[in-house]
C-alpha cells in the first residue's frame, strides 16, 4: 500500500504534502506507486479532482472525518478526506499494491528466466494472504477505515499545534521538518 | 563534515537501521517521499540552522490541553490590551478605521481558536466543552453546516473558552428586510473593563477585538459574515455591547438550499 498525503488550505493551496508506504505487515515505509517515476504527478492530479466531492460533501456532512469520498479506478486509487472546522483539507491518497496476477504478468514479459515470473506470482500471492486482514488489503474495509482516521486524528492534533504558533498565519506552507516527521511517525504507526 | 555522504548511504540502505530510534534524522529520510528533498530534514537540522530552545522541546512538544484550566491574569491581559488599541490608533483617520483595525488584529485569533476549540473536544475527556451546540462529549463534535449550530458555537463554547462565561444573550434580527442579521450581546465586555473611552469618540467600542474574533470563527466554518461591536448601555449595564452579526448573500442562499435538504 502505497500514501500520498496532502494538506490543503480553505482557498486551496497546498500547504504540505507526503509521500510514503505502509509499515504495517512487512512494509518498509516507502512509497511503491503503480505510476513510473515520471509520472508522479499523477498523485496530485487525482488527489486534487476529489476535491469536487469533498465541497459537495461537507455541507451534508458535520463530522470532522468524511470516510473514503473518491476513487479512481483506472490506478485504483483511494482518497480519503478530513476537514479541519477552519476549513483545510487533509486528504489522503491510498493505493493498494498491485495484484499477483498482474505483477506476475509484469515480471513475466520483462524477466528472462523462468523462475522469475513464478517466484513473484508466489510472492505476490504470500503477500496478498499475509495482509488480508491488515489495512493494506482492502482500502474500503472498515478497518482501514478506523486507520485512517486514527491517522488523521493525530495529524489535526500536530496542524493544530502549527496554527496556534503565533508566526503561522492561515495559508501558509507548512515548512516544519518536525511537523513532517510527526506526520511520518503518525503513518507509520496507522497505515 | 561527514554529515551528507552518511545521509546519502542511509538513503540508499532504505530502511535497515530503521529501529535505531537514536538518530531521528535516520528515520525521517528514509520514510519521506522520495520526490521530496529527502535531505531537507536533516539539512534544517544540521546546516541551515533550525534553532531548537536547549531543553529540545518545540512546539510539537506540548501538549495543547496543558493550559486548558490555565487563567491569564486580568492585569497583564489590560495592559496589552490598552497597548493594542493605542498601536491600532496610530495614523488612523477615524473611528471606523480604528475599529476596522481592531477587527483585523482579532480575525486572526478566531481562525485559531476554532481548531483549538474542536481540538480539545475531541481529546478533552472530562469537560464537555461544545455541550451546548446538542452533541455530546464522546461523540466528535459536528462542523457547524447551519447559521444557528455556529451562533449556537460562539455564544457558548467560545465565550467560555475566552472569557469562562456564556454569552448573555442570542437574538435574530426582527425586521423582515434583515433576516441576515443576529446579534450577541455581553453585558459586560471583559476586554472593555479598563478602557475608558474619550467623550468625543462615543461612538467607539474597543470590543471591535472580539467581533474581529467573531469574524474570524465565521470565516474559518466557511460563513462569510460582517461582524462589528455596537455601544447598547442599559441602566443596569452600561457597558452593554451587541456584536452585530451580518451573514453575505452566499450564505442565506446556502442555508435555503440546506434547509430544504433537512440538513441540521
Amino acid at each position: 500500500m502505497s500514501y500520498y498525503f496532502t494538506i490543503l488550505s480553505p482557498t486551496d493551496v497546498p500547504l504540505f504534502n507526503i509521500a510514503f508506504g505502509t509499515s504495517k505487515s512487512g512494509g518498509d515505509g516507502i512509497a511503491r506507486f503503480r505510476f513510473p517515476d515520471t509520472a508522479q504527478y499523477m498523485n496530485q492530479f487525482i488527489i486534487h479532482s476529489s476535491l469536487d466531492m469533498v465541497e459537495e460533501a461537507q455541507w451534508m456532512n458535520g463530522n470532522m472525518y468524511l470516510k473514503h469520498i473518491d476513487t479512481y479506478p483506472p490506478a485504483s486509487a483511494y482518497i480519503s478526506a478530513f476537514l479541519t472546522p477552519s476549513g483545510a483539507r487533509f486528504l489522503l491518497l491510498h493505493q493498494p499494491p498491485q495484484l499477483p496476477s498482474t505483477a506476475a504478468s509484469a515480471s513475466g514479459t520483462s524477466g528472462s528466466i523462468l523462475g522469475g515470473s513464478f517466484s513473484a506470482s508466489a510472492l505476490g500471492g504470500g503477500s496478498s494472504r499475509a495482509s488480508a486482514s491488515s489495512v493494506a488489503a482492502n482500502p474500503t474495509s472498515p478497518q482501514t477505515e478506523e486507520a485512517v482516521r486514527q491517522f488523521m486524528g493525530e495529524v489535526y492534533e500536530n496542524y493544530v499545534k502549527t496554527v496556534m504558533s503565533p508566526f503561522y498565519r492561515q495559508g501558509m506552507e507548512i515548512r516544519s521538518s518536525v511537523f513532517r516527521s510527526r506526520v511520518t511517525a503518525a503513518g507509520r504507526k496507522w497505515l | 563534515m561527514a554529515q551528507p555522504p552518511r545521509h546519502a548511504a542511509m538513503l540508499s540502505l532504505s530502511n535497515s537501521n530503521s529501529n535505531s530510534n537514536s538518530n531521528s534524522n535516520s528515520n525521517l529520510s528514509t520514510a519521506s517521499d522520495s520526490r521530496q528533498p529527502a535531505h531537507l530534514a536533516t539539512a534544517s537540522h544540521s546546516s541551515t540552522g533550525l534553532r531548537v530552545p536547549s531543553n529540545r522541546k518545540t512546539i510539537y512538544d506540548r501538549h495543547l490541553n496543558r493550559s486548558r484550566n490555565a487563567e491569564l491574569s486580568r492585569a497583564s491581559f489590560a495592559f496589552l490590551f490598552a497597548e493594542m488599541v493605542t498601536y491600532a490608533q496610530r495614523r488612523v483617520t477615524g473611528i471606523q478605521d480604528l475599529e476596522r483595525r481592531l477587527n483585523e488584529q482579532g480575525y486572526p485569533l478566531g481562525l485559531r481558536l476554532l481548531d483549538l476549540l474542536f481540538y480539545r473536544t475531541i481529546s478533552g475527556s472530562t469537560s464537555s466543552a461544545l455541550s451546548s451546540s446538542s452533541s455530546t462529549s464522546a461523540s466528535p463534535p459536528n462542523r457547524p453546516l447551519r447559521i444557528l449550530p455556529l451562533l449556537h458555537l460562539i455564544h457558548g463554547p467560545l465565550w467560555r473558552l475566552l472569557f469562562n462565561r456564556p454569552a448573555d444573550a442570542l437574538e435574530h434580527s426582527v425586521s423582515p428586510d434583515t433576516p441576515n442579521e443576529y446579534m450577541i450581546t455581553d453585558n459586560d465586555p471583559l476586554v472593555n473593563t479598563y478602557i475608558s473611552v474619550p467623550k468625543e469618540m462615543s461612538m467607539l467600542n474597543c470590543a471591535a477585538f472580539v467581533a474581529g474574533i467573531i469574524e474570524g470563527v465565521c470565516d474559518g466554518c466557511g460563513f462569510e459574515a460582517k461582524v462589528t461591536a455596537h455601544n447598547q448601555p442599559t441602566e443596569m449595564w452600561p457597558g452593554r455591547t451587541i456584536f452585530l452579526l451580518r451573514f453575505g448573500e452566499s450564505v442565506m442562499e446556502r442555508e435555503k438550499v440546506l434547509e430544504r435538504a433537512g440538513v441540521k
